[in-house]
Order: structure tokens, then C-alpha cells, then sequence
């Protein structure tokens, strides 16, 4: 076989297989969380976090502005310490923004929405909200709505 | 009777071992070569073209037929709008390396094996090493053809034949498959295959009696060999990726 076809098609094999790694990354994973654009990071306390998990949407408005980066538990507190990335092109967030753990369907997955406060002052990198609200967990809603049953 | 079984046993055992034992210092002995390669473009060029090109359609047309069939069989148990998910996530963590690494083996180990096994005693740098980097280079990219082939063929029987929604496809995907936890520990799986096949293929060529009546025996190794090699391996990397 002629070495220049063999090189060439050596050569395009190369080609289709990096086209193959784009083509997936693309279309089937979670591309965007990687962006190259900066970010900045805020942490925030809960009592539960429910089903959040790493890589989580984190909305303002419903809008994505970042993800959750890190969930540890905090055995001091006996709270979830949930971290958070910002872009900062969203760097307008004040200090009193709450932030609660909601579920984007019904029973779907758990994300993060900031509602802005109003103070005048704004989070920076490495700041914490202080105004969080846990997840609702079905059973404690459930429990609650058998007893106010049973209280009738 | 009995006896001269169990005494075939130990004997096989203590054989493997020590070929084991062989292929470690054949690779010992070979790893030097390898960066070599890189001055003779013109070799790794010639096996990447047996390794590769010579691959691509049944690694397409498999993939294309394990993509389709995966959707089709988790559309018949899972959650509609969850078949993307397991789909691709099958593919990139497991189907891809692993078949294509036996695919690999049976295919472009034996013609490793048969190239080695057909030159004079005596360690044949120059061959080995070319081969060596060839299936390092060459099995990563076709399973990540064989994957996005799959995918392709997954979203296709979805849409067509299970009458779903084609956006839902691609979103639940992307909101649940992870770069680099699933790709990139996918690439690396492939990437060890890779070289663990082509390092079976030809250390048992380098290993036979150097005849023709040897080959035959000596392709049944390779590809025996590699798939267990391959299958055990992928339960070690699995456990250390995605286990707790």
C-alpha cells in the first residue's frame, strides 16, 4: 500500500477519533460546568440538603449563574456546608441573599436559588449566606400533614 | 489417576506463573524502546494503520448495533426520560473500553502476535515497540468512536422507534454525564487495554516456538489471555473509579 494513502488514512482515523471525543463531550456531558470563564465561591449552611448533589445548578431568577462544587457535613454543627461557583459576571449578589434548596420538578432534581436581599454590601469569594432554607423532605411534610389529620 | 490430575494442575499453574514472570521482564526489557518510536514516525504510522484504520467499520457497525440494542432494552425497564442517561453512561464507562478492547485483541492482537511469532528468536525491539504504542494510541480512539457511534444509534432508536421527545435526549444526558469522572475515566480504561492487549499480543508471540504449528495455539493465547486480562482489569478500575 502506497505509504502517502496509509499516512493519510492513519491521519484521518486521528482525526474522527478526536472529532468522536468532541462530538461527545459536546452533546452528551456537562461541558458548560467546565467553562474557562472566572468564578468565585460562596459557601452556605443547611439543616438538609435533601437530594442536592455535586455539580448541582445554583439559580438567581431561575437563571443558572453557577454549581455546587462541594457538600460536606459538618459534625460541629451537625449542618451540610454546601460550597458554591459563581461566575463572576454575577458578581452583584448582597450580603443578606438567601439561598434554599429547591426541586426543579415535581419529585425531579434538587438545585440552589439565591434571592437577593437588600443590603448594600456584596458576597465576595469565600463569603457564607447566612439565610438558608433546608430542602422539604416528603416524609417530614407528610408526617406533618397526618398529625394536623389526626389533630381534627 | 487422580493423581496425575491435580499434578496437571500445579504444572499449568507454575507454567502461567512463570509466564507471567516472562512477560514482565520482556516488558522490562522493551519499555527503553518505546520513546524511540517517536524519532520513526514512519513505523507507528504503518501499525496504527492495522491498529486503527483496518478497525473502524466493525468498530462502527458494532457500536452503531450495541447503541441501538442498549436503548431499545433500557427503554424497555427504565423511566422514558432516563434512557439517554444509562445509555450513554454504559457506554462511556464500560461497553466502549471493554468491548473494543476484545474486539481489539482478537483482531489486531493476533496479527501483533502473528508478525512476532513469524521473526527469528531474539528480542525484536524494533517490532515491539511500534506495536506497543500502537495500541496505546489506537484503542482509546475507537472506543470513543464506538461510544459517540452508539450514542448516535441510541438517540436514533429513541426518537424513531420509542417515539420520544429528541431534546429530552440530549438534556437529561448533559445534566447527568460528567466529563471527566465518565469520559476521561473512560479514556484512561481504554488507554490501559490498549496497552495491556498489544503488550499480551506480542510477548506471546515472543514467547512460542517460532513455527507455524505454534500459531494457532499462540492466537488462542493472545485472545484468551487479553480478555481476561481486559475483563479483570475493568473490575479493578471500575472498583477504584466508581466505587465508594
Amino acid at each position: 500500500m502506497n505509504i502517502r494513502v496509509q499516512e493519510l488514512l492513519v491521519g484521518l482515523f486521528v482525526i474522527a477519533g478526536l472529532a468522536a471525543i468532541f462530538m461527545l463531550a459536546v452533546s452528551v456531558s456537562n461541558l458548560s460546568i467546565y467553562h474557562l470563564g472566572d468564578r468565585y465561591t460562596i459557601k452556605a449552611r443547611f439543616d438538609n440538603v435533601g437530594g442536592l448533589k455535586k455539580h448541582a445548578m445554583v439559580t438567581a431568577s431561575g437563571v443558572p449563574v453557577g454549581h455546587v462544587v462541594d457538600i460536606q457535613y459538618n459534625s460541629k454543627g451537625y449542618e451540610a456546608l454546601v460550597t458554591m461557583s459563581i461566575d463572576t459576571q454575577y458578581d452583584k449578589f448582597p450580603v443578606d441573599t438567601a439561598a434554599s434548596v429547591l426541586t426543579s420538578s415535581l419529585l425531579g432534581d434538587q438545585y440552589i436559588g439565591l434571592e437577593p436581599g437588600a443590603e448594600e454590601m456584596y458576597l465576595t469569594s469565600g463569603d457564607e449566606i447566612d439565610i438558608t432554607q433546608s430542602a422539604l423532605i416528603l416524609e417530614h411534610i407528610i408526617g406533618q400533614f397526618l398529625y394536623s389529620k389526626a389533630d381534627e | 489417576m487422580i493423581l496425575s490430575q491435580v499434578q496437571k494442575i500445579g504444572h499449568n499453574t507454575l507454567d502461567l506463573v512463570a509466564r507471567l514472570g516472562r512477560s514482565g521482564i520482556f516488558l522490562w526489557r522493551v519499555m527503553p524502546t518505546l520513546p524511540g518510536v517517536l524519532l520513526r514516525p514512519g513505523v507507528l504510522i504503518e501499525q496504527l494503520y492495522t491498529a486503527g484504520v483496518k478497525m473502524l467499520l466493525i468498530i462502527i457497525v458494532s457500536g452503531l448495533f450495541v447503541g441501538m440494542v442498549l436503548a431499545l432494552q433500557v427503554g424497555d425497564i427504565a423511566n422514558k426520560s432516563t434512557i439517554s442517561v444509562i445509555v450513554v453512561l454504559s457506554l462511556l464507562r464500560e461497553l466502549g473500553p471493554v468491548v473494543v478492547a476484545i474486539l481489539f485483541a482478537a483482531l489486531v492482537g493476533t496479527k501483533f502476535m502473528a508478525d512476532i511469532i513469524l521473526t527469528d528468536t531474539g528480542l525484536p525491539k524494533e517490532l515491539v515497540a511500534p506495536r506497543l504504542i500502537a495500541g496505546l494510541i489506537a484503542v482509546p480512539l475507537l472506543a470513543v468512536i464506538f461510544s459517540a457511534v452508539g450514542v448516535i444509534g441510541a438517540n436514533l432508536v429513541v426518537v424513531s422507534i420509542l417515539g420520544l421527545d429528541a431534546g429530552t435526549f440530549w438534556i437529561q444526558a448533559q445534566s447527568n454525564v460528567d466529563l471527566i469522572d465518565d469520559l476521561g475515566n473512560g479514556v484512561i480504561k481504554s488507554l490501559v487495554f490498549g496497552f495491556i492487549v498489544a503488550w499480551i499480543a506480542v510477548f506471546t508471540g515472543y514467547d512460542s516456538n517460532h513455527d507455524a504449528e505454534e500459531m494457532g495455539q499462540a492466537a488462542t493465547r493472545t485472545v484468551v489471555y487479553s480478555s481476561i486480562a481486559v475483563l479483570g482489569l475493568d473490575f479493578i478500575l471500575t472498583a477504584l473509579m466508581f466505587g465508594e
